[in-house]
């Protein structure tokens, strides 16, 4: 039983955190129908910063510090790497991303050295906590009250804003969007700052819970993250969070069985299965094949 | 103009010839003992060459953007590691479960020697495409019927999936888990020996070259042929394509399982370069660092893959090392240069060419295209 509850925990608590970064892939994607390969880069960017910003500025300077530049590298590479390719091929934008993510896992690498970096502690979220008798970090609890808070304000953004509005109108339709007066790019510009925003507070919350950083940690997650997106119905905040907590609740339940080396397996076949059987995922809108 | 074309095949065949001669003479008069990046690079190259190839005429010529080749790779580098440890090794290799599941080894069923060794190694690497060949097949039945970046992620995950599998314990006495397979025949085997033990002529990297060339070759006139103009037709536009009465699925799977083939025994090869075939080293990281070998040579110019490998390969592993070494200029140190700096350097260097060289080095052209072009103007004159 005890077992059970650990499990479960731990499973909503990296659900939340998934949800976070599959946001940025889900909002992306629905706005320049583009898989923003660099996204879990960025979100194990943030992580580093954190590591190196408390080293030198008190926590209450460096979490704030870390959003901004969080937010400010996803702005820097939207507009470095993916602007100037707008009229390009999308295939040539995805090559873009990847080459973005090479980049930053390269940098890190000779930043950090190759060693893995210890993540600080976050006083309150750091602390442990019993949940019906199951040891936990007070993260496994905040997570999922966090992200709902964040979702629910960003629904809010999306439905009742001017920019909320130019968003859904650039998703539905790029080009009339900008022709109806919509300046694309500062509603692009928008998406990513958000995203990187999301993957950033996603990033203190998932680091708190797996204290080491190498350049690596963030791909994985990242294609989780987007896995769930897909699963979710991608476009769809909503089923971004939804997909995210499944994902996250099976890879727990699978990391705590004897099947722990096929996790990754699972998610990615889950992918293959809702791409083929339902390829708009759970709560995605039938987009019409313009041909 | 039938004549002038088969004129430059000769021309075409002859360089080729030339080239590889030249690898011969190259490898028996420099020692590669003083001169390892050198060959490191060439092999690697030659590797790397057939694999950006391969993922080419998937990606370039019938424009389904496929991220498995690295899952591929994987499955032909096992097969062949699997099917040519010698006997004797096994044992040694699969210490952990106990001796291998496999009790055979290829170049020993051809009477061992330096026949058995070359027909023992072919077969295996052919038998690795076929391995790759098939689970593309298997895998192509669900995922072909996406499009552009959603199979590319759907092709990302059964290249996870593939590894995972081979580094399950209970495939172990297989698959020898997450532990390297090694021992198996390398490049080096085909150096050719005298009773003493003493290399008389070296044939390593010719035989990477070679098996590379043969390859290529082969994927070159399946472009050239009548399906290589039904791949391109359905890049150019999928729907017009159909309406010319091209089966879309079967050309598509087609591609995908001729495609996968190629990097299977590319797989093969690199583990011989490696001298070892390990899961871990078939990341997503690898096929990216293909995938940007295709871009850089130019997306659909099979000679740009080729070039662009070679490049790629000799940047990386030889001619940047002085980047990640700590370096002093009268006593001062140099900022910056440090380990990683290679890979920095590096990987901007591609982003520069992913965003204001989009074409690559060729773009859509080939090698013998430029000399073409030459000729005529110089004809003008």
């Amino acid at each position: 039983m005890q077992y059970a509850i650990s499990i479960l925990l731990s499973g909503v608590s990296l659900g939340g955190q998934y949800a976070l970064i599959a946001i940025g892939y889900t909002m992306v994607y629905g706005i320049l129908r583009l898989i923003n390969f660099a996204h879990g880069d960025v979100f194990m960017v943030a992580g580093l910063m954190m590591v190196y910003l408390t080293a030198s500025v008190p926590l209450a300077v460096s979490v704030p510090l870390v959003l901004v530049l969080t937010v400010l590298l996803g702005f820097i590479i939207e507009r470095a790497a993916y602007k100037p390719l707008r009229e390009a091929p999308r295939m040539s934008v995805m090559i873009s991303a990847i080459g973005v993510s090479y980049l930053l896992q390269n940098l890190a690498t000779y930043i950090t050295g190759g060693l893995p970096q210890m993540y600080p502690e976050i006083p309150g979220i750091s602390a442990t906590v019993s949940i019906a008798g199951v040891p936990t970090k007070w993260v496994t609890v905040v997570t999922p009250v966090l992200v709902l808070a964040l979702v629910l304000a960003l629904t809010q953004l999306i439905h009742h804003t001017k920019v909320g509005m130019a968003m859904r109108a650039v998703a539905k339709d790029f080009e009339t969007a900008q022709l109806m007066g919509i300046r694309i790019n500062a509603v692009i510009s928008t998406t990513f700052v958000i995203g990187s925003f999301l993957a950033a507070v996603g990033s203190v919350l998932y680091f708190t819970n797996y204290q080491s950083i190498v350049p690596l940690s963030g791909s994985l997650p990242g294609l989780r993250a987007f896995v769930a997106a897909v699963f979710g119905g991608i476009g769809s905040i909503p089923g971004a969070v939804v997909g995210a907590f499944i994902i996250g609740l099976s890879e727990s339940v699978i990391k705590g069985s004897s099947w722990s080396i096929f996790s990754d397996a699972f998610t990615f076949a889950l992918l293959i299965i809702i791409l083929v059987v339902k390829p708009t995922g759970l709560f995605g809108e039938k987009v019409t094949d313009k041909v | 103009m039938k004549k002038t074309t088969t004129k430059s095949t000769w021309m075409l065949l002859l360089s080729v010839a030339a080239l590889l001669a030249l690898v011969v003479v190259l490898e028996n008069v420099l020692d590669p003992n003083k001169n390892i990046m050198v060959f490191t690079a060439l092999k690697k190259g030659a590797v790397y060459a057939l694999v950006a190839v391969s993922m080419n005429l998937l990606n370039g010529f019938t424009g389904l953007f496929s991220l498995g080749q690295a899952g591929f790779m994987l499955l032909g580098a096992y097969t062949y590691a699997i099917l040519t440890i010698p006997t004797a090794q096994r044992d040694a290799v699969y210490y952990l479960y106990n001796g291998s599941a496999v009790n055979f080894s290829l170049p020993e069923l051809f009477g061992g020697g330096a026949f058995g060794l070359v027909l023992g190694v072919l077969l295996a690497l052919v038998l690795g495409g076929c391995v790759a060949a098939a689970v593309a097949w298997l895998i192509g039945l669900p995922v072909l019927r996406l499009k552009s970046d959603y199979l590319a992620i759907a092709t990302l995950g059964f290249g996870e999936i593939i590894r995972a599998v081979f580094q399950w314990d209970k495939l172990g006495p297989v698959t020898n888990g997450a532990n390297a397979l090694k021992n198996f025949p390398t490049f080096s085997n085909f150096n050719i020996q005298n009773a003493g033990g003493e290399v008389v002529l070296r044939l390593s990297t010719f035989v990477a070259f070679l098996l590379a060339g043969i390859c290529v070759a082969v994927i070159v006139l399946l472009i050239n042929s009548t399906y290589g103009r039904a791949f391109k037709a359905i890049r150019d536009d999928e729907v017009a394509a159909e309406a010319m009465g091209i089966n879309l699925s079967k050309h598509k799977r087609l591609a995908f399982v001729i495609s996968s083939f190629f990097a299977g025994v590319g797989g093969g090869m690199f583990a011989m370069f490696a001298n070892q075939a390990q899961a871990k080293t078939f990341t997503t990281a690898m096929t990216y660092e293909i995938l940007l070998i295709v871009v850089i040579g130019g997306i659909g110019s099979v000679s740009g893959s080729c070039l662009a490998a070679f490049l790629y390969v000799a940047a990386s592993e030889w001619w940047l090392r002085f980047l990640d070494a700590e370096t002093f200029i009268g006593g001062v140190k140099v900022p910056l240069l440090r380990n990683g700096f290679r890979m920095v350097v590096f990987s901007v260097v591609i982003m520069i060419v992913v965003l204001f060289f989009r074409r690559g080095i060729m773009g859509d052209r080939e090698l013998p295209d430029l000399f073409r072009r030459r000729g005529k103007e110089g004809a003008a004159k």
